[in-house]
């Protein structure tokens, strides 16, 4: 395929091709160099949303919103993409756009410098014509922090100028758009941007992902930027070779089949979150509670799994659920559980030229119960001190058939509570055979101790978990969930 | 405020009184606000990185920067040695090095800084530095520096009575210890300066700060110079809220001695690290008290011992530990008392200033009694709160010797126990924790009472500078400054007032050393009271020339003029503002005015420890109603019901924004805001993806606030309003208490938990166990 080595996109209304800037550029830094410096930097680490903007791509002939975190994207990744700041919103001294006028009339501005950031994130939600409800919107907004107003009149601005819904015009602006940025993507090139000996490769698909990688097996995944933004802008790396997937056509499916549920490497996790929260509800919650819409936009499955971090969230469910890992390379791919994929710390079972290709997670029968639990210090956007998932099968007669228990945050990978399984085997699901697996779990993990937690608390909340699952699968009386925390799944 | 011939009232745009929009707002949801960040970058200018300490005690054995010269794109290297002034950044102590020279005294503190020409450039060449250390024992905790007896300022004690002998006749005495944690401001637009040299000399800051005379006296030292050759301007900071009162000058001074040095513009902007790293916090408190009281849970005698901790220096440690122990009373009448205050140093970043200033430590402290008190007697805290509020002759005398002569905070509280429903929720937890062992759910009702005024009583002082120009329109100065709490809009209010013109005739303009001279901090909730005043003193000014003018010119009496909305009634004329204004000028009429303010009435002699530090208090109260999970220590607020005094408010819409806002940040103070510094002293949580603020889902769904309708200054302060930039914070205390009567329902509401803040999840879930173990123990009430 034809080869590009300029960025291209629309910056609102206006075409941009960029060359020469180092491709470890993030978007933040320039739009904030290009004239557009509504747009803040409060954390460069995708928390505070302050940098919120908003990302349209084509899809079905319309455009798809996205709000993303500026400050962890790479300038190639919106390519062939339109970028929407605040300043694009309302022309100096004109009418200001719904969701500007419903913040100023709400007084929910105080200092202001969050606030361009809340504007983004309400107008993607605007413009996808989305109406929530008010735990809908709390959800919207929490990747976007407030120290001045404690949100109440920002949500209640969102509920305001939300309620009207889109003007059926701008529908006819979208296709417009789309249109551009489809003729774009027809064109046949693929972005392969060069600048100061630096590279950044947008293959198009899965030949050209394991050509490239083939041939230069250092080069770093990038897809949704959430985890290696940070090596940039935190750890003042600078990437010489870098390969984004999310224009690889292969790893953006989603497939139900033979008892499968098959999720692509580059699917994101807002893309997968209904999906999941069909089948699984708790992993719904999860998957809601660890990213902000921002983060869910952009991050994706492969990634939380390939970065091996020991505190990643979702592999301990995935384990629980007997999760498989398909692991593609230039003449095939493997396929392996997903526990063995974490061998140590910062060490996965990942030959060179290999990439995390899918996630195949076999679809629940009725007979099977299903839990996960996250604890953090703050129910949205943390990094869980403990993530507990439990997935059980019992038999006709009540014996458990099959017991999976996984936690994060519990030892230097996502870690399978053996012994606490081994404790269940074939016994009936009651009080003497949960304490037993309690017992048990003492010995298969051995928590970490640092400020998220200490290794006490992780004992204790671990064991505690695990009862908390028992209860909840088998007394269906007992409240055990706090208000807004979700509902107990029983089976 | 004028009457319109049909009997109406007629009120100009944002006249007192109305919820005029923050003067900021339409340009902030359009992007157009601009911060010091935003601003077009001036042709040439440099930007500033700094070398930070990775060592929280040691000697500096080696600071090599050779590299850092030569690296692509740096322009300069400083360093202690470069200064040609006065080495020091601290408000007043002389004890804040800009550059630590010798021994480095906390992990964070700034060794050198490096200006390049792209801030890229800037932080690769800081990367190149090296650094060696001779280690030194670090002292980080409280209790570590209390061992060691390790403290930057000497023992202070308030005393009332003779506590000892009344403790020792009480009929009831409780003891017992909390430990409250720091907060680190994360006002989300980070420390900055920019610095851009003038003619000679001459320097010409733009300081995101809180504390534009102090920046600017910093430079001045630390470059040499006089005052005069120092301009600080700040138009708008991205939040403060005490942590750009005294650590903006650090920023701002490591700025113009870059622009002095190069004689180019420089620009400092912290990341989010360094900015958590290198300035400082909340104090953290450790607080003990010994108690004694009566059947009835009324106090007889406290005894309070504070230590807080302060970090490496004084910084404004002093005024804060003291308005701690100025707040250990909260509402209450102690009975005979003695506030004692440690002030303890230890090898951490300099705590410094944060909303509330050392009363949000002293109230916890006493709230925490009543709710011991309660448990012990088995009443409702409720109860035993009531029974201890101020409440006239005999027990109106604060530990201070202040009397306090303004309280409402019966009146408050009775009126919120009735809107709030406390009594029929209190019964339905109780019969739901009954059913419920996994969810427990608390209820507590928590008072507040602030004192307004800075205690350092010289500070109590403001200018304003009004110009009026001859088509009427106004440009308004004052040393106030805009942090977001809408200080700018309330003051153009009172003008507005006062002139009876439309809010947009007055041009809100930047704080600016040049403009208005000698200003105090924007702090200590006293911006619209100090500067409304000075301000309204200025256009009483201007009002009275024209009112002097039109008498004479129109051959009237002054009491037949009359300022109507938009124009002036003259006798029995009616001429347009700008017309009058027009006239007065052709008369040759001084069209400028300055303003002046001091807070009258306030005395205190420190040595003596007795006298009125307060002009007035502000009151309030909060109901909050918790559920925590005793598996994991989890838990959520679920309703919060505030009533709160404002006086006459000047702006309820700026004033419900200030209550809701306090409230939700001290919520985070008390439950989700952990910082964590490992044993060699490194703070681990320096970024928001480790450091908690609350986020959209934290504030209680069912939030009902209110303005206490009944509010009015019995004191003369402008429009009779109330200060409400602090006060609401500590209406969250109520969070923590409900947390700890949800823990207590684990012990039948007989056994004081073992609860210190924050409330994590980690330390719910240990106060659970720990009184499930002392059930189970059959331990007894005390």
């Amino acid at each position: 395929m034809a080869t590009r080595g300029k960025i291209r996109f629309l910056l609102g209304d206006e075409p941009v091709t960029v060359s020469g800037l180092d491709p470890n550029t993030t978007l933040l830094d320039y739009l904030r160099a290009n004239g557009r410096p509504g747009t803040k930097e409060g954390c460069a680490e995708g928390d505070c949303g302050a940098c919120t903007v908003v990302l349209a791509d084509a899809q079905d002939g319309g455009l798809r919103y996205r709000s993303v975190n500026a400050c962890v994207q790479l300038l190639a990744t919106v390519d062939g993409k339109q970028v929407v700041t605040v300043e694009d919103l309302s022309a100096p001294g004109a009418d200001l756009h719904p969701v500007q006028a419903a913040l100023l009339e709400e007084n929910a501005t105080q200092c202001g410098f969050c606030t361009p950031g809340f504007v983004m994130s309400l107008f993607a939600l605007h413009q996808a014509g989305e109406r929530p409800d008010r735990a809908g919107l709390v959800d919207a907004l929490a990747g976007n922090l407030c120290r001045c107003t404690g949100y109440s009149p920002i949500v209640e601005a969102g509920l305001r100028a939300l309620e009207e819904g889109r003007k059926a015009s701008a529908r006819a602006r979208d296709r417009k758009i789309a249109k551009t940025l489809s003729g774009w993507h027809g064109d046949g090139s693929r972005l392969a941007y060069d600048a100061g000996g630096r590279r950044f490769d947008v293959p198009r698909d899965r030949a050209e992902l394991a050509a490239l990688l083939a041939q230069e097996p250092e080069a770093t995944l990038v897809a949704g930027l959430s985890d290696v933004g940070l090596w940039i802008t935190k750890q003042h790396r600078r990437l010489e070779r870098i390969v984004y997937l999310g224009e690889v056509a292969e790893l953006g499916g989603i497939r139900e089949e033979d008892g499968l549920l098959e999720i692509g490497a580059a699917v994101t996790l807002g893309e997968a979150l209904p999906v999941v929260a069909g089948h699984w509800p708790d992993l719904g919650v999860l998957l809601r509670r660890f990213g902000s819409p921002q983060i869910r936009n952009v991050a994706t499955l492969g990634g939380n799994i390939a970065n091996g971090s020991p505190i990643g969230d979702l592999p301990p469910p995935l384990i629980a659920l007997s999760a498989r890992l398909v692991l593609g390379h230039k003449d095939g791919a493997r396929e392996i559980a997903l526990e063995d994929f974490f061998i140590d710390y910062g060490r996965q079972d990942l030959h060179p030229g290999e990439f995390v290709e899918a996630v195949r997670i076999p679809l629940p029968s009725p007979e099977e119960r299903f839990a996960c639990y996250k604890l953090s210090k703050r129910f949205d956007q943390d990094i869980s001190a403990v993530c507990g998932a439990f997935h059980l099968r019992l038999d006709e007669g009540g014996a458990i058939e099959a017991a999976r228990i996984a936690y994060g945050g519990m030892a230097a990978t996502p870690k399978r509570a053996s012994l606490a399984e081994a404790a269940l085997h074939g016994r009936p699901w009651d009080e003497p055979a949960v304490q037993d697996a309690m017992a048990a779990l003492e010995s298969d993990v051995t928590p970490i101790d640092d400020h998220r937690a200490s290794a006490a608390y992780r004992m204790l909340a671990a064991r505690n978990l695990l009862y908390k699952f028992y209860l909840e699968s088998t007394d269906t009386a007992t409240v055990t969930r706090l208000p807004g925390l979700g509902i107990a799944h029983h089976g | 405020m004028g009457r319109a011939s049909n009997g109406v009232t007629e009120r100009v745009s944002g006249a007192a009184g109305l919820p005029q929009a923050h003067d900021s707002a339409r340009k902030q949801v359009t992007g157009e606000a601009r911060y010091i960040d935003d601003l077009p970058e001036p042709p040439g200018l440099l930007h500033i990185q700094l070398g930070l300490s990775t060592q929280a005690h040691a000697r500096l054995a080696g600071l090599d920067l050779r590299r850092v010269r030569k690296a692509p794109g740096v322009v300069a290297v400083l360093t202690a040695s470069d200064v040609p002034g006065i080495n020091d950044a601290s408000p007043f102590a002389g004890d804040d090095p800009i550059f630590a020279s010798d021994i480095v005294e906390y992990a964070g503190q700034p060794l050198f800084a490096v200006a390049a020409e792209s801030r890229e450039e800037a932080i690769f060449a800081a990367l190149a530095a090296k650094v060696t250390y001779e280690e030194l024992e670090p002292i980080i905790t409280l209790d570590q520096a209390l061992a060691q007896d390790l403290e930057v300022l000497p023992t202070h004690e308030l005393c009332l009575g003779e506590p000892e002998a009344a403790l020792a006749q009480a009929p009831h005495r409780l003891t017992g210890c909390l430990h409250t944690g720091g907060q680190d401001h994360l006002y989300l637009e980070g420390q900055i300066a920019l610095a851009e040299p003038g003619e000679g000399r001459d320097i010409k800051v733009l300081s995101s700060t809180q504390h534009p005379s102090e920046v600017q006296q910093i430079v001045a030292k630390a470059l040499g110079l006089s005052s005069n050759a120092v301009t600080v301007e700040v138009r708008r900071m991205g939040g403060a809220f005490g942590g750009k009162e005294s650590q903006a000058a650090h920023i701002a001074v490591i700025a113009a001695l870059v622009a002095d040095a190069t004689g180019r513009p420089a620009k400092l902007r912290l990341d989010r690290d360094d900015d958590m790293l290198m300035t400082g916090k909340r104090h953290d408190f450790r607080i003990d008290y010994d108690v004694g009281y009566d059947k009835e849970g009324c106090l007889v005698a406290v005894a309070f011992r504070h230590a807080a901790r302060c970090g490496r220096s004084i910084d404004l440690s002093g005024a804060i530990a003291d308005r701690a122990m100025f707040h250990a009373d909260n509402a209450y009448f102690l009975g005979a008392a003695r506030v004692t205050s440690r002030r303890m140093k230890t090898h951490t970043v300099s705590n410094t200033a944060f909303r509330g200033f050392g009363g949000p430590q002293g109230m916890i402290g006493i709230e925490r009694v009543m709710d011991e008190i309660a448990l012990s007697l088995g009443k409702d805290p409720i109860d035993v709160r009531k029974a201890n509020f101020y409440s006239g002759e005999g027990r109106d005398l604060t530990p201070y010797h202040m009397t306090v002569e303004d309280s409402v905070i019966g009146e408050i509280a009775e009126e919120l126990e009735v809107t709030s429903d406390y009594r029929a929720r209190r019964k339905a937890i109780r019969a739901f924790n009954r059913d419920s062992p996994v969810i427990k759910k608390g209820l507590a009702l928590t008072p507040v009472k602030f004192g307004i005024s800075f205690t350092t009583i010289h500070l109590n002082q403001a200018s304003a500078l009004i110009n009026l120009y001859t088509d009427g329109s106004i440009t308004l100065h004052h040393g106030g400054t805009e942090m977001g709490q809408g200080l700018f809009v309330k003051v153009a209010q009172v003008v507005a007032e006062v002139f009876q013109v439309d809010i947009e005739r007055i041009k809100i303009t930047a704080t600016s050393t040049d403009k208005v001279p000698n200003t105090s901090a924007t702090a200590a909730s006293s911006g619209s009271d100090l500067n409304g005043k000075a301000a309204e003193a200025a256009a009483l000014t201007l009002r009275g020339r024209l009112i002097d003018f039109a008498a004479d010119a129109y051959k009237v009496r002054p009491e037949e003029i009359e300022f109507l909305p938009g124009r002036v009634r003259i006798g029995n004329q009616t001429v347009a503002f700008e017309a009058l204004v027009k006239e007065a000028y052709m008369a040759r009429v001084q069209l400028t005015a300055t303003g002046f303010y001091k807070t009258p009435k306030i005395h205190y002699d420190r040595e003596a420890a007795r006298g009125r530090p307060f002009f007035y208090f502000s009151y309030g109260a909060a109901v909050s109603e918790v559920a925590i999970d005793t598996l994991t220590g989890e838990s959520k607020v679920t309703r919060v019901d505030i009533l709160h005094d404002v006086g006459r408010s000047l702006n309820p819409a700026i004033d419900m924004g200030q209550i809701e806002g306090g409230f939700v940040q001290g919520m985070g103070w008390l439950t989700t805001e952990e910082l964590c510094w490992d044993e060699a002293g490194r703070l681990m949580t320096h970024a928001p993806s480790t450091y908690k603020i609350p986020a959209c889902s934290d504030p209680p769904e069912d939030f009902r606030v209110r303005i206490w309708d009944k509010g009015r200054n019995r004191e003369e302060t402008v429009f009779r309003s109330k200060a409400v930039g602090e006060p609401p914070l500590m209406l969250a205390i109520s969070v923590f208490s409900a947390l700890t009567d949800a823990v207590a329902s684990l012990g039948d509401h007989r056994l004081p938990p073992d609860l210190d803040a924050p409330a994590t999840p980690e330390r719910i879930l240990m106060a659970c166990e720990d009184m499930k173990a002392r059930v189970a123990a059959g331990e007894e009430a005390s």
